[in-house]
């Protein structure tokens, strides 16, 4: 088992004959993701990928013809939040939206639309998810990861690469990562993550990646002091060093008003029984002294 | 984006919100003019205010009241010549100087953790809302925007009850509230503040009258709609801006300057950030926060080179790629080529793991860099480095 995404995963890609989405659809076919679908308005009838996979012209004929499940966006910021609306309107019950520079405000009724259709976004400006050894939506590089036990959820994209290849490197496998994005209004938040982790039985321990800006982390910890008392958990909070008032790339990464600071963040972790990372490198070591025995 | 209080109030004013008039004048005598102007039309006296993109410019002494054209000459003379944390007074805003009956505080966030526009309103206005928070947190009353319909009016009379704004001035308070929410749409805007809201009293030809107006303004814009708004983007305030932030916007670089000496470039936020954390518990003190962004060629890693070799400060630069995207050995081609053209010779740290690894470190060695194989050796590396480079400790 893993989360999100796994065997069962049937993929439809929107935006797949742009640069990126034909790239990466590329990189997810060769890790063995089933991508069953593509989508690009105008060129529905064609096929992608060197005639391995056909496009539509809209989400919901991707469905009919392919019974696809899953969304992955690769359109420009001016078209994805419509991107994502089709793709819930189609029935699509995940949808991964990995573009960047999205308005906010844009994403507010956006997400009270997947929410009240039961569905569940992840992003956007996310990296996607990977369940090692069996499917990977996004453009994590496949290369990274191990099959395994532990539960990986982050803000972030590369810092998260660097953790997971810390862990491999450490003989730890994961069973699924997830870059939950860097933008202040996302769909799926660490809190939704760590319950999605708590139900896997796969799922043996949880390593949490954050950074500075909004109460995120906070929320998660609370949770976990509560509800995953005896599951080997470690973090890692970026930007430490971090000046107040300034976005540090990431859209949601700002502390303001004196809010939003990693030692805010590293405090409420400790307080939940979770031990924070000086630096990635230190995670797996962190998980065996919490116990992980995997 | 912050912009300045007297482009926030055209923002609310335009809106149809209450704001009293201003004008803005980078000049002692523009000050003066615009001063004889509102005390002609009846204003007792006028306030001045220094317009810099930080808080607390009152405790600074950058607000000041002024009776007579001369001696808002002179106040203006006196500001426009202040620092305010750092930033130079370049203009400031001068208005009628309103009699104040009662503030309030009202603001318009986007709330990340409820993912609503959340209007937050207190009675004790004029002061900072952060303390506020601090202090007396039950003092600050919210309402969550309803993400399809917006601000309802029973929202803004729950929130103008809450503050004790019943009376003659519950009307007013609703279309300011909504008035708001609506400019923070209209101009994609992530904070619309308003502190104070106050009710001014006026004399007319009845009479005094007391009505609520909105005398100062603080907004900040998402930078992600920027593009949509090409008319906001004029409102950037160049004259606070490092010349440095220009050019790593043209290149799609993000980059801010901070204090220490050792440059850093990193592809991806997050792991920018760790960077910086580590070169910090390492000793050493990051220069900037530089993201090179995903699949960057050898041009963005030349401009990224010449952000970091502009600031003096500098005595060592670490790079740090974790190729995904990315390819290591464009990284690796673009770091020998701005090597060869840089204007003066710092010693650098790199490390490169992920897309095309190898080749990038075929090609470093042959270049003679100093190579890392973990992000913690790098950053120990560059402490040393930039320590030597100084001579002596970092």
């Amino acid at each position: 088992m893993s989360i999100l995404i796994g065997r069962e995963t049937r993929l439809v890609v929107q935006g797949i004959t742009g640069r990126e989405g034909e790239f990466h659809s590329r990189q997810m076919l060769e890790y063995g993701t089933r991508i069953v679908a593509g989508m690009t308005p105008g060129k529905g009838g064609l096929h992608a990928l060197e005639n391995r996979v056909p496009v539509f012209n809209t989400v919901a004929e991707a469905v009919r013809q392919t019974g696809a499940n899953t969304s992955c966006i690769f359109v420009p910021a001016a078209g994805a939040p419509d991107a994502v609306l089709e793709a819930i309107g189609a029935g699509i019950g995940t949808v991964f939206c990995i573009t960047e520079g999205i308005p906010a405000l844009d994403m507010l009724p956006v997400v009270e639309v997947v929410r009240a259709a039961g569905a569940r976004l992840i992003g956007p400006n996310c990296p996607g998810a990977t369940s090692p050894g069996q499917a990977k939506v996004g453009i994590i590089p496949g290369s990274i990861h191990r099959e395994g036990h532990v539960g990986v959820v982050s803000r972030s994209g590369t810092l998260t690469y660097e953790a997971v290849q810390a862990m491999t490197d450490a003989g730890i496998g994961q069973s699924t990562c997830v870059g939950i994005g860097g933008d202040p209004i996302i769909g799926t938040t660490f809190l939704d993550v760590l319950q999605l982790f708590a139900a896997d039985p796969e799922t043996e321990a949880i390593v949490l990646i954050g950074e500075i800006g909004g109460s995120a982390e906070e929320e998660a910890a609370a949770w976990a002091a509560e509800h995953l008392r005896g599951v080997p958990m470690a973090a890692f909070i970026a930007g430490r060093t971090a000046p107040e008032g300034k976005r540090m790339g990431h859209a949601g990464a700002i502390i303001s008003g004196g809010r939003g600071t990693a030692a805010e963040k590293v405090t409420a972790l400790e307080a939940a029984g979770i031990r924070v990372a000086g630096s990635p490198t230190e995670l797996p070591a962190l998980l065996r002294e919490a116990g992980y025995r995997g | 984006m912050k912009i300045q209080e007297a482009d926030a109030k055209s923002l609310l004013a335009a809106q149809g919100l209450p704001v009293p008039p201003w004008a803005v004048a980078r000049t002692p005598a523009e000050a003066r003019a615009a001063a004889e102007r509102f005390l002609a039309h009846g204003a007792g006296r006028v306030v001045i205010k220094a317009q810099v993109l930080v808080g607390g410019r009152g405790k600074a002494g950058g607000v000041k009241l002024a009776g007579s054209p001369a001696e808002a000459e002179e106040v203006a003379g006196r500001i426009l010549g202040m620092e305010i944390k750092g930033i130079p007074v370049r203009k400031v805003l001068v208005g009628p100087a309103a009699v104040i009956v009662k503030e309030f505080y009202l603001g318009a966030i986007l709330d990340r953790a409820s993912r609503r526009i959340v209007l937050m309103a207190s009675a004790e206005g004029g002061v900072e809302i952060e303390e506020v928070a601090k202090a007396t947190p039950e003092a600050i009353h919210r309402v969550e925007a309803h993400p399809l319909l917006g601000l309802l009016d029973w929202q803004a009379r729950e929130l103008a009850f809450a503050v004790g704004l019943a009376g003659p001035h519950l009307r007013d308070f609703v279309k300011i509230a909504k008035g708001l929410v609506a400019t923070m749409r209209a101009n994609d805007a992530d904070l619309v503040e308003v502190n104070p809201l106050a009710i001014i009293r006026e004399s007319g030809p009845e009479g005094h009258v007391e009505r609520l107006a909105c005398l100062d303004a603080k907004v900040t814009l998402d930078d992600s709609a920027l593009p949509r708004h090409p008319d906001l983007e004029k409102l950037r305030d160049l004259d606070e801006e490092d010349p440095a932030d220009a050019e790593a916007r043209h290149y799609d670089i993000s980059f801010i300057h901070l204090d220490g000496s050792i440059g850093c470039m990193v592809n991806g936020a997050g792991l920018a950030m760790t960077t910086m954390d580590l070169v910090n518990r390492a000793g050493g003190a990051p220069a900037n926060f530089l993201d090179i962004g995903g699949g960057a060629k050898a041009d963005r890693v030349s401009a990224a080179m010449r952000l970091i070799l502009a600031d003096p400060k500098v005595r060592a630069i670490l790079v740090n790629i974790f190729g995904g995207i990315t390819r290591g050995d464009e990284v690796a081609r673009g770091l020998i080529d701005a090597r060869a053209r840089q204007e003066r010779e710092v010693p650098m740290v790199v490390r490169i793991v992920g897309t095309n690894a190898e080749e990038a470190a075929r090609l470093l060695r042959e270049a003679a860099f100093e190579t890392a194989a973990t992000l913690d050796e790098a950053a120990a590396k560059a402490v040393a480095a930039a320590g030597q480079a100084t001579g002596g400790a970092a």
